[in-house]
């Protein structure tokens, strides 16, 4: 059924197809990171229906990128459904949809699954939203800007061992700040996310042990306060004094958020410094330069990297049956890379996420430009 | 003084049928009591509306109840308990209605319009507060539209059959279970459309006609109860005078019975639908959400007004005002059915039947 | 009351001669072609008719075909689901069929005695004039949808909530049903307070429904005797409306049981068997959890889910089913009166 708009427009998309190519070729050629050009110097001729699916952390910067996409390919429909990373690789494994976003890299079974998807072409991998998550607390009555906490004593937080504001692991760390005797209001996620595996997965590397569970996108305690979604946390929080929680962070809103420690120092959330720990991070084993997966560094020590972040990747085939979909899932996938794709992201009314880094930018486009049609 | 006066003569049991508090006491006790706590409270310095009204509604039942003991005797002041706690049982039950009403109107009046209602959520992102439900709203209506195709004959022919033709265990089973089906919890009907689609169609298929099935099949038994009800307050002397002048059974159901109850029944349906055009967890799990108007009901998801006062909730943000507004507007959609619904069998009823 | 199990009397009695007028005067007619009508509109009324038998049997065939995986699954399988708890569907299952008996029993118990005060309100004691208008106004109750109870409960609710409850945990704490109340009112106590709002309008209707029945002798003899009205009520209403209340508390029981988006947006949810009502993260009702693990779901975790809502299938049907034979029984005993 979602090739009917394919057939029907098959002449057009052709003329995209070359079109396209040589506005990729010249933008591959001149070796600029600045990827726009490729978006402005393409006519819009693409049309058709671009389908993703996938995770949800990702739903509002697609939103976005969808409609700066639609600016330069008004006739391309483009859509994204938020059923979850897993069930978003499965649609995109199954052929149901063009494009997939996950939290999480393709398994190894996937990845066999992926080579017959894709024609026996490979499956890309981008790294294309990286999310900063921050640690939520309501305190309205402490005066500072974050509060300043290690790996270890958030874990403790989480864990309940630490139950009330003014505990002595805090007060060290905060040495300037009058801490109120509120107890501690822990609150997770009640639904499994990206997010929360995100966290856990901090917790567990960062904490040296002062975590005890493993890493998991469902929480692994309970008996704790905890809210359905993100706007389910950030009203939790937001409902008693001396909550925390973790969030996405475009989402704190007046929530105070946490400084992490970082070495010795310690670093609030901010897209550079989240964009800063991906570039320190090492590629993941099996990494190629098509799966662009990243093993992130929770440990850094690097200076102003914010090591609590989620990245989810943008799932694509480097070959698919239908020239139509290769053209417009490259041309989407370049928006998305280029400057102006990650900066509408990045854009806090948006979804306030971290845009790539040039070096980065580099690469990515490198494996877009080798989507081809079989 | 004044109590001398009367705790003298209550001690005589006669005197229960003729010593009554004045007609206008409970309204003097109330205002009594309202005001002794808030002087109660202003005292304490802790004042609310809330607080006032429970403080108060105590020291009402309190000093009534002990006042009329002692005027008019145990028998009279059970009674007047009994009328302020079923009274004050009726007014609870308005907290919730009059601030969830209240409640929608503020905060979803600021988003409504005109705009809102007409366009859809392409092209509509991060903090901007455009956007509409015109594509949610064309995809409740024509799921629901659906669920009736499906439900409305199956639901009218089965009232048909337990009125007109249904008797032995057939007949007493199918009303049984109706009934039961009447309980099915909307999630459930949820997982068995999906489950009944995913396995004829493949674990990814989405479609509006999952949704209108799972719906249908709340709606069905909604609609064989209220038809029956209607097909059995047709006279039977309708029916004997058709069949005296030879008419088959089939055709005078279709000419006299049906005809007869179609106010009715258009009533009924109206209602069944307003039933289910706000469930939210069925349509959660089948039909999910869109941004742009779908209106191919076998091919792909489609926004529904509930789902995406739901999903937006969920988005934060402006998406709250939106929430609100389709709350609004899917509280508007309910009561116009109805409305409209009641005005039908007013206007419709047919004419000197009953 | 129109819910009886079999045609009224008076339609009783003239029906087994209507099916032969049928067919003489479709014969007198000669009309081969009107018999054939007749019959294929009976075929058609009784297929409909059991049509409805299939379909229940359909659900169920379809919600163990989908969850047939997750009962077989191995020990090891269901571990890999990252949410799942215990090592079989049934483990898993139980304290959610804990939470929502806990919550919906719960609810009943704060909306009976409140849906038999306005029930009599409306029948017994309001203005004759106001009664209906009022009547109308508690149905639109049953008119919200449940999404918009959800926001209610969860933006507006909890808030409220939270000074009763502080309130009662710190002065009835020692009574462990209220120990350890957590800001915010995200507990059990506060789903069943919103689904208690939410079954007022049904249990209210039936029981008005049937208080208005209450023979008019039977009170104008209690009054005629001298009684108050609360006596009459007492005496007269309430006996007759008994189990009529019955059958409608289980009617509200079953929704109850079934509801799902009030609980998912206003509890913070747990897996234990625990009857700490005011504490987080201790209940979670079926319907919810399968509402807001499904989205994210696929694979063996989506059987998993099913499983867990063909348990609430049969236990509204067991429910729903046990409020019909009270009524059912009822019947037998109104008619032996």
């Amino acid at each position: 059924m979602k090739l009917t708009p394919h057939s029907r427009f098959g002449a057009v998309a052709l003329t995209g197809a070359l079109a396209l190519t040589l506005a990729a070729c010249s933008s591959g050629s001149s070796a600029e990171p600045g990827a726009t050009s490729g978006a402005g110097d393409a006519p819009a001729e693409l049309s058709g229906s671009l389908a993703g699916a996938g995770a949800s952390s990702q739903e509002k910067a697609v939103a976005g990128w969808i409609a700066g996409f639609n600016d330069t390919y008004p006739d391309v429909a483009v859509s994204y459904d938020a059923v979850g990373s897993g069930g978003g690789r499965e649609q995109f494994l199954a052929g149901a949809v063009q494009f997939a976003g996950s939290d999480a890299a393709l398994k190894d079974d996937e990845l066999e699954a992926a080579t017959e998807r894709c024609e026996g072409g490979e499956a890309l991998e981008l790294p294309l939203y990286i999310s900063p998550i921050a640690v939520v607390y309501n305190l309205p009555d402490v005066d500072t800007e974050h509060l300043q906490l290690s790996a270890a004593t958030i874990a403790k937080i989480f864990n309940r061992e630490i139950t009330t504001w003014d505990d002595a692991a805090i007060a060290a760390e905060n040495p300037d700040v009058t801490l109120p005797s509120t107890g501690i209001i822990p609150v997770n996620r009640s639904d499994e996310s990206g997010t929360t595996e995100n966290f856990t997965e901090y917790l567990e590397a960062a904490s040296d042990g002062a975590w005890p569970h493993e890493a998991s996108g469902d929480w692994p305690l309970s008996g704790g306060q905890s809210g359905q979604g993100t706007q389910g946390v950030i009203d939790t929080v937001s409902g008693a004094k001396g909550a925390i929680g973790y969030a996405d962070a475009s989402r704190a809103g007046d929530l105070g958020t946490v400084a992490l420690k970082v070495g010795e120092e310690y670093v609030p959330f901010s897209a550079e410094a989240a964009a800063k720990v991906v570039d320190a991070s090492p590629r993941a084993e099996g990494a190629t330069d098509k799966r662009l997966v990243v093993e992130l560094d929770r440990t850094t020590t690097e200076a102003g990297a914010y090591p609590l972040v989620l990245i989810s990747y943008s799932i694509a085939c480097s070959t698919y049956a239908d020239a139509a979909d290769a053209d417009n899932v490259k041309a989407y996938l370049t928006y998305v890379a280029s400057a102006a794709g990650q900066d509408r992201a990045a854009d806090p009314g948006v979804a306030g996420s971290a845009p790539i880094s040039d070096d980065l930018r580099t690469e990515v486009q490198a494996a877009i430009d080798s989507i081809t049609a079989a | 003084m004044a109590a001398d006066a009367t705790t003298a003569p209550a001690g005589l049991l006669t005197d229960d049928a003729y010593r009554r508090l004045p007609s206008w006491s409970p309204w003097a006790f109330a205002a009594g009591a309202l005001a002794a706590a808030l002087l109660v409270l202003l005292a304490l310095g802790a004042v609310s509306t809330a607080g006032v009204v429970v403080l108060g509604a105590v020291l009402f039942v309190l000093s009534s109840s002990i006042t009329s003991r002692v005027v008019e005797g145990p028998r009279r002041a059970a009674d007047r308990l009994a009328t302020t706690l079923v009274t004050g049982a009726f007014l609870l039950a308005l907290v919730p209605l009059v601030s969830l009403v209240l409640l929608v109107v503020t905060r979803g009046a600021s988003s409504f319009g005109w705009a809102f209602l007409t366009t859809d959520m392409v092209g509509v992102f991060g903090e901007m507060t455009s956007g509409g439900i015109a594509h949610a709203l064309v995809g409740t209506l024509l799921v629901t539209l659906a669920a009736a195709l499906i439900s409305v004959p199956v639901g009218l022919l089965t009232a048909i059959y337990l009125v007109e033709y249904g008797r032995g265990p057939l007949a007493r089973g199918i009303t049984l279970l109706v009934d039961v089906m009447t309980g099915i919890p909307s999630i459930v009907a949820g997982l068995f459309a999906f489950a009944l689609f995913t396995l004829i169609m493949g674990p990814a298929y989405r479609a509006g006609i999952m949704g209108a099935v799972a719906l249908a099949l709340l709606m069905t038994p909604v609609v064989i109860r209220s038809v029956e009800e209607m097909l059995r307050l047709v006279p039977n002397e309708l029916r004997e005078a058709s069949y005296a002048l030879g008419v088959p059974k089939w055709l005078t159901i279709v000419k006299v019975v049906l005809r007869t109850s179609a106010a009715g029944i258009v009533t009924g349906v109206m209602l069944a639908v307003a039933r289910v055009i706000g469930e939210t967890a069925p349509l959660l799990l089948t039909v999910g959400l869109v941004t742009q108007t779908n209106t191919d009901l076998f091919d792909g998801r489609m926004a529904t007004l509930p789902v995406f006062a739901y999903r937006q909730y969920e988005q934060g943000g402006t998406g709250i005002d939106r929430a609100w507004a389709a709350a609004l507007t899917l509280i508007l959609l309910v009561m116009l059915l109805n409305l409209v619904a009641r005005l039908v069998s007013r206007w419709f009823a047919p004419k000197g039947a009953r | 009351m129109a819910v009886t199990t079999t045609p009224p009397p008076r339609g009783a009695a003239p029906r087994p001669s209507s099916d032969a007028g049928d067919t003489a005067g479709a014969a007198a007619r000669a009309a081969s072609t009107g018999r054939l009508a007749g019959r294929v509109f009976g075929a058609l009324s009784t297929g409909a008719g059991v049509l409805i038998l299939v379909t229940l049997a359909a659900v169920a065939v379809f919600l163990v075909l989908r969850a047939w995986p997750a009962l077989t699954a191995s020990r090891e399988e269901l571990e890999a689901i990252s949410w799942f708890n215990g090592g079989s569907v049934a483990e898993y299952v139980g304290p959610l069929i804990f939470g929502t008996l806990l919550a919906s029993l719960l609810a009943l118990l704060l909306a009976v005695p409140v849906s038999i005060g306005i029930a009599l309100f409306i029948s017994h004691y309001a203005p004759r004039r106001l009664a209906q208008g009022l009547g109308y106004l508690i149905d639109l109750l049953a008119a919200i949808p449940s999404v918009v109870y959800g926001l209610w409960g969860a933006l507006w609710l909890i808030g409220r909530l939270d000074p009763v409850f502080a309130w009662l945990s710190s002065n009835l704490g020692f009574i462990p049903l209220f120990a350890d109340y957590q800001a915010p009112a995200k507990n059990i106590m506060s789903a069943s307070v919103v689904l208690a709002v939410m079954i007022l309008p049904i249990i209210t209707a039936v029981s008005r429904e049937v208080f208005l029945q209450t023979p008019r002798l039977h009170e104008e003899a209690s009054l005629a005797l001298g009684a108050t009205r609360w006596e009459m009520v007492r005496q007269a209403v309430l006996p007759f409306g008994r189990s009529g209340v019955i059958s409608a508390s289980m009617l509200g029981l079953g929704r109850a049981l079934g509801e799902t988006m009030a609980v998912l947006m206003v509890i913070s949810p747990g897996f234990l068997f625990s009857f700490f009502l005011l504490k987080p993260g201790q209940q979670q009702t079926i319907a919810a959890n399968i509402a807001s693990k499904f989205p994210e779901a696929s694979g063996l975790s989506v059987s998993a889910l099913i499983a867990t809502g063909l348990a609430l299938f049969v236990i509204t049907f067991v429910v729903n089913f046990a409020a019909r034979w009270v009524i059912a029984r009822r019947a037998e005993f109104s008619g032996a009166n």
